[in-house]
């Protein structure tokens, strides 16, 4: 890790790498513990139209997908000894902030794919699931940032 | 049906004795297990057309366990390797023409393959196939060998002319992912006509698809880790 990811094309595939698995294991957070442990969330709940299937369809198999990818050139960046832990982390970070932010947003609310939980007053809810994805993306831009202004050591 | 799968686990095993290198049995070991896994699909579950749950079950062992395991046998590299010379210079040669081409193209097998499923749910041909079993049998053919060069394309265990890069064959295995998923999720709304359990048909088809999709994703980035140019690469600087 003598020389870390000074060039562009390193830094990049790291970058892509973090927010990968960032919104990879947000998501698969979410389909473990909300869906199949807790069921808090519902499968379908049929107040959605076709949009938000084709959506929930398509995040669905993306994070978990991205999930796969992110290991993949994370262990790959690991191997080149260009890890640049600022950086990732930050991709990290914003990766699992911006898939909350908008599951929470788009898909709980605007979508009405399903929402947090059932039978309960959702306000508080809802700012809990997208109040803590704010800070992580809120976080991981700040890293990202000081990443950059300060290149690797 | 049956007879197909003895017959291929038959031409397999023949294929191996005549290989002229040794043959790991790994590959072996994957290629009747595939058999088998259609094999019990077709033999049992997939027959329950108005059980959608027991449908499902064997769907997923036709259409996407049964498949993998194939593809993971890499039966063209065997025969290559096993047919007399002339022989497999012709297979060569049918694998590079453009139709086969094509074939192999995971942006062509993929939405093949998925367009082929909603075909199958999304109109009237699951129902129509219930009392039909000449058609049943071929549209189990259908769904076993679209797995088939779905997989294929996307893990390219055997040689193929033009490779896409491993991008594109992940993107287009997540493509087919999201396809499934939305498929599942049309079933559980709106079940075909006259078929009971089809919410939890369609959450195993959905949580099922997902488990295959990921092992799937998990060898082809594995395959690609290991690869010759992504070892050399790494070894260069920058």
């Amino acid at each position: 890790m003598s020389d870390a990811p000074t060039r562009p094309a390193a830094r990049r595939r790291l970058l892509v790498s973090g927010l990968l698995l960032g919104l990879g294991t947000a998501g698969a957070v979410d389909e473990i513990v909300f869906h199949q442990l807790l069921h808090w969330h519902h499968f379908y709940d049929r107040a959605s139209g076709a949009a938000g299937l084709v959506s929930d369809g398509l995040l669905h198999a993306g994070t978990f997908s991205a999930a796969v990818a992110g290991m993949a050139l994370f262990a790959d960046a690991r191997r080149r000894g260009r890890f640049a832990p600022p950086l990732w982390w930050g991709a990290v970070l914003t990766g699992a902030g911006a898939f909350q932010v908008w599951d929470g947003l788009v898909h709980h609310k605007l979508l009405r794919l399903h929402q947090v939980r059932y039978g309960v007053d959702l306000t508080g809810y809802d700012v809990g699931w997208v109040l803590p994805g704010a800070l992580l993306l809120a976080a991981g831009v700040v890293l990202l940032r000081r990443a950059r202004t300060e290149p690797a050591r | 049906m049956t007879v197909l799968l003895l017959a291929a686990g038959a031409a397999y095993v023949a294929a191996t004795w005549r290989c002229r290198s040794p043959w790991p049995l790994a590959r072996t070991a994957a290629w009747l297990a595939g058999l088998a896994a259609a094999g019990v699909a077709v033999a049992g579950p997939l027959r329950a057309h108005a059980d959608l749950h027991a449908h499902m079950a064997g769907h997923l062992l036709l259409g996407m366990v049964a498949p993998l395991l194939l593809v993971l046998a890499a039966p063209v590299t065997l025969a290559l390797r096993a047919l007399p010379p002339p022989a497999a210079r012709r297979l060569s040669r049918l694998l590079r023409t453009a139709p086969a081409r094509w074939l192999a193209d995971p942006l062509v097998a993929v939405p093949l393959n998925a367009a082929g499923l909603w075909l199958l749910y999304g109109t009237g041909l699951h129902t129509a196939v219930a009392h039909r079993p000449g058609l049943a049998a071929l549209v189990w053919l259908h769904v076993l060998s679209s797995g088939y060069l779905a997989t294929a394309a996307v893990l390219a265990v055997d040689p193929a002319p033009h490779r896409r890069p491993v991008a594109v064959r992940a993107l287009s295995l997540a493509g087919g992912a999201a396809a499934h998923d939305v498929l599942a999720k049309v079933l559980y709304a709106a079940p075909p006509a006259g078929t009971v359990g089809a919410e939890q048909g369609a959450r195993l088809m959905y949580d099922g698809g997902t488990v295959v999709t990921l092992v799937t994703a998990a060898l082809l980035w594995r395959r690609w880790y290991v690869s010759r140019d992504a070892v050399r690469a790494a070894a260069q600087p920058g």
